[in-house]
């Protein structure tokens, strides 16, 4: 049997006949890159291409890498093997990797949503014979609504906690949901605060995109000039000391994960907003749909039971073992790593 | 409804108690008497009984979701919660109903008599017609209890706030078996209503464990010491002529234990005895598991009663002829007790005295707990002298002070996700130890609980890695982890594949320090059995 075009291995998803990883994890001579979070951008690769936004983020965080940007569709080729970046729609800076042989093309999602947030690039379909998808939320139990009805709700939450003299936490990761959190918040409400990690990584942010203005809480910040006005915070900070200079404060997780009453519950934070950086279960279908794939891979997520589902639909699916965390309430490693390395 | 759900929601958004306590009271200034009624109950878990099983709804509610059963069963496991997963899965709506709460219930206990079809058709309209959060709370009244942090205590301090009456007296009037649809607010809460309290038992004293040492609580003079029994805590209520047996989860269970019916010809009308349902087979006091086999009977055959008799250990005395004697001090009460245990004494009668037991120093006493197991009890429980018999559960003047728990050291092997605010996490865990001769890990005991938030979120974190094989919701995970396992008593069991049964085993530590080698074998566990 001849090897297919991008396998997985111990490494990452590999594309033999180029030499080269998609996302790897664990560092390799030549990696392209769908996108800036740590478990998709990692430490340690010779050299690195990937869109041309996302090139300071990755920078930001990796340091002085050998490092080559690329535009939307621009193709390049490898041994024969073209390789093109489209929009994943999932943060700032997000690609989907297309890579053609001879004809067979396969596109890796990396992490991806179809909704427009106003700072990445929207979500492209990009036809294709096999599709590597995440399914963070396959399940049916997500359903996301529009995001401008969560906006709402989140300038009518802080809006509610300043007339009650109360500082509003909201917390997000500090890359991606936090700036989408930030183009949306209405500024007309009050002042909006930032912890060191999300305001490191605005600066990156504001060299490629607009953002209301923020101001960076230090050690000098006066309580008294917190007092109902906004924080944006990584999830890392609920429950440190940090927060203890908010009281009196309330919090709120802007999260796919607050679907579930149990997940905002025993983090003891007060208020859920359900906003997602990822396909909810319709938008998975609607897309795997679109691109016209027959074989698709799930990488990370539910995979099994949304393999299992899409193989009783008719589609050829199958899962991968890969290093991509499974983003994931319980889990703020990630956040953390971005907060140090800020 | 729509009432009802704000509450509902208001309530599982917050985590401050205050918060909670003031939603419940608005909510209780606010609403119509019949709502209330229900609200009480519904929180006091008296809902009414399941008018359709779950696996019906499961059916039903992935037929309306389009999605096929085993999907359904999936998204179940990992929400963690029926009636939430219902809600979710379903295709959303807007709409909210304005129907009040009472109006539900009406229709929730009219459906279990009628023909499976109406069945359906009824919750598909609902389901279908209320938006996210009232499909929520209308799936939760069919299904099951509100586990939303509002405890009866909670509940009792708001309705107090909101009727101007004092909350012991409301404990009280909330105990006992009366019936949301046959009372109405008036006279549940607001008019004295005497013949109701007929069979009424008084709400339970109960005590914290002991947090420091005992000597903290100042000389050994001020209190005093009796065993804890290991049985079912009691009230016993002797009044015009006939007896009532309460247990400490509020459940009428007179029928339950016929012999108690001779107390009515010896122990006067307008008596109240607190105390421990213990086992006395062959003359002396049984294990727990003996009381487990009259436990779940509501026929209690002849052979039964011979072969695992009960009796009264009786503590405390909280009514004395038809007078509430609760405010008086434990030594009063305590003597009339004992006067009263004297005179029944030589008469056949199931009814023992809990021995108060006096020391001269706290070592003692502590000596006295080290006997604990040898006279079949669970400790030692000290009460001060001089203290009345409070409501709930008190720090002060009561404190348990178990003996430790039996320890074993054992590998974790299944883990299954957990409900409510752990649903998607796995923290339901099964535990093997080693049988030497083939060298494979059995499984003894499962646990729950026993390790911190953080703790749960790094083990969930690591079972998410290290999955072997799945049964269904069930994960059989890699062999590594060895975490301490406490249990209050062990005895030997058909039932179980090891041949051993544990009492409330939980989590103690997790012992990060060990290899699977060297957690305890079979054999170790099997030499505790006394």
């Amino acid at each position: 049997m001849k090897t297919p075009l991008l396998h997985f291995n111990q490494k990452g998803i590999y594309c033999k006949q180029a030499d080269v990883y998609l996302d790897p994890w664990k560092p390799v001579k030549k990696a392209i890159i769908s996108h800036g979070h740590a478990d998709h951008s990692r430490w340690g690769h010779q050299q690195y291409i990937t869109h041309h936004t996302n090139v300071p983020i990755i920078k930001h965080r990796l340091g002085d890498i050998n490092v080559a940007g690329v535009d939307w569709g621009e193709s390049f080729i490898v041994n024969g093997v073209k390789f093109s970046l489209h929009p994943a729609g999932h943060i700032i800076g997000s690609a989907q990797i297309r890579v053609e042989y001879k004809g067979e093309v396969w596109v890796f999602t990396g992490d991806y949503k179809l909704e427009d947030d106003g700072l990445a690039t929207p979500y492209e379909v990009v036809k294709c014979h096999s599709f590597i998808t995440e399914c963070t939320f396959g399940l049916p139990a997500f359903k996301w609504q529009p995001q401008k009805e969560v906006f709402n709700e989140i300038n009518t939450w802080w809006q509610q906690n300043k007339e009650e003299g109360n500082t509003s936490v909201l917390f997000g990761y500090s890359l991606g949901k936090a700036q989408r959190l930030l183009k949306h918040l209405d500024t007309s409400i009050g002042q909006i605060y930032t912890h060191a990690a999300i305001e490191n990584m605005n600066e990156v942010v504001r060299e490629i995109a607009s953002l209301p203005e923020t101001i960076r809480i230090t050690k000098d910040t006066k309580k008294e000039n917190l007092k109902g006005n906004m924080v944006l915070a990584p999830p890392s900070a609920h429950g440190s000391p940090w927060i203890r200079k908010m009281v009196p404060y309330v919090t709120a997780s802007a999260s796919g994960w607050m679907t579930f009453r149990g997940a905002r519950r025993r983090r003891a934070i007060d208020k859920g907003f359900v906003l997602s950086d990822h396909c909810d279960w319709q938008s998975l279908f609607t897309t795997i749909k679109a691109t016209g794939a027959e074989k698709i891979i799930c990488t990370h997520g539910y995979t099994d039971i949304f393999s299992r589902f899409l193989c009783e639909q008719g589609y050829d699916a199958r899962t991968e073992q890969t290093q991509f965390e499974e983003e994931n309430a319980e889990q703020e490693k990630s956040a953390s790593i971005k907060s140090a390395s800020s | 409804m729509k009432q009802f759900a704000t509450l509902i929601k208001t309530l599982d958004s917050t985590n401050k108690t205050t918060l909670k306590v003031n939603a419940l009271t608005k909510y209780f200034e606010q609403a119509e008497p019949k709502d209330k009624v229900w609200t009480i109950a519904i929180l006091s878990h008296r809902r009414p009984p399941r008018p359709v099983n779950t696996t019906l709804m499961r059916e039903w509610a992935s037929e309306l979701a389009k999605i096929p059963l085993w999907l359904f069963e999936e998204s179940y496991h990992i929400v963690g919660d029926l009636a939430e997963t219902i809600a979710l899965v379903i295709p959303p709506s807007e709409e909210s109903s304005e129907k009040s709460l009472h109006q539900f219930l009406d229709e929730i206990i009219k459906l279990k008599k009628q023909p499976e079809e109406d069945k359906k058709a009824y919750l598909f309209e609902n389901w279908l017609s209320l938006n996210y959060y009232e499909r929520f709370v209308f799936t939760k009244l069919i299904t099951g209890s509100f586990r939303i942090g509002v405890s009866q205590k909670l509940m009792t301090r708001a309705l107090s706030k909101a009727t101007q009456i004092d909350e012991d007296i409301l404990a009280y009037k909330l105990m006992g078996n009366w019936e949301p649809v046959k009372t109405s607010f008036n006279r549940l809460i607001l008019e004295e209503n005497k013949s109701d309290y007929l069979s009424k038992p008084y709400p339970f004293y109960l005590a914290y464990a002991i947090e420091n040492e005992p000597q903290d609580l100042g000389t050994v003079q001020e209190w005093a010491a009796e065993h804890k029994w290991d049985g079912i805590r009691a009230q016993v209520i002797i009044r015009e002529s006939e007896l009532f047996v309460w247990s400490r989860g509020e459940e009428l269970v007179s029928d339950k234990y016929p012999e108690f019916e001779s107390f009515t010809e010896v122990i006067p009308d307008g008596t109240v005895l607190d105390g421990e349902i213990l086992p006395f087979p062959k003359g002396e006091i049984g294990t727990f598991k003996d009381l487990q086999t009259r436990i779940g009977r509501k026929n209690v055959s002849k052979k039964l009663l011979e072969k695992t008799p009960v009796i009264l250990k009786a503590y405390d005395v909280l009514e004395w002829k038809g007078k509430d004697i609760r405010s008086r001090s434990f030594k009063e009460r305590r003597q009339i007790l004992e006067n009263l245990y004297t005179k029944t004494q030589d008469l056949d009668i199931p009814l023992q005295l809990s021995e108060t037991i006096s020391f001269s120093n706290w070592e003692e006493a502590a000596k006295e707990r080290e006997r604990s197991r040898e006279v079949k009890s669970e400790g030692l429980m000290l009460k001060r002298w001089d203290s009345p018999y409070l409501v709930g559960r008190k720090k002060g003047d009561w404190w348990k002070w178990k003996v430790d728990p039996l320890t074993i050291d054992a590998v974790l092997t299944y883990a299954m996700r957990g409900h409510g605010r752990r649903s998607n996490l796995f923290t339901d865990y099964t535990f093997g130890l080693w049988d030497k001769e083939k060298n494979e890990l059995v499984t003894f005991a499962k646990a729950y609980s026993g390790l911190t938030d953080a703790e749960f979120r790094k083990v969930d974190a690591w079972i998410k890695r290290n999955i072997l094989e799945r049964f269904g919701p069930v994960r059989s995970v890699k062999p590594q982890h060895v975490f301490e396992i406490a249990f209050e008593g062990i005895a030997e069991s058909k039932r179980h594949k090891s041949g051993v049964a544990t009492r409330f085993p939980r989590i103690l530590r997790w012992r990060q320090d060990k290899k699977i080698e060297d957690a305890n074998t079979l054999e170790d566990l099997k030499a505790l059995i006394p």
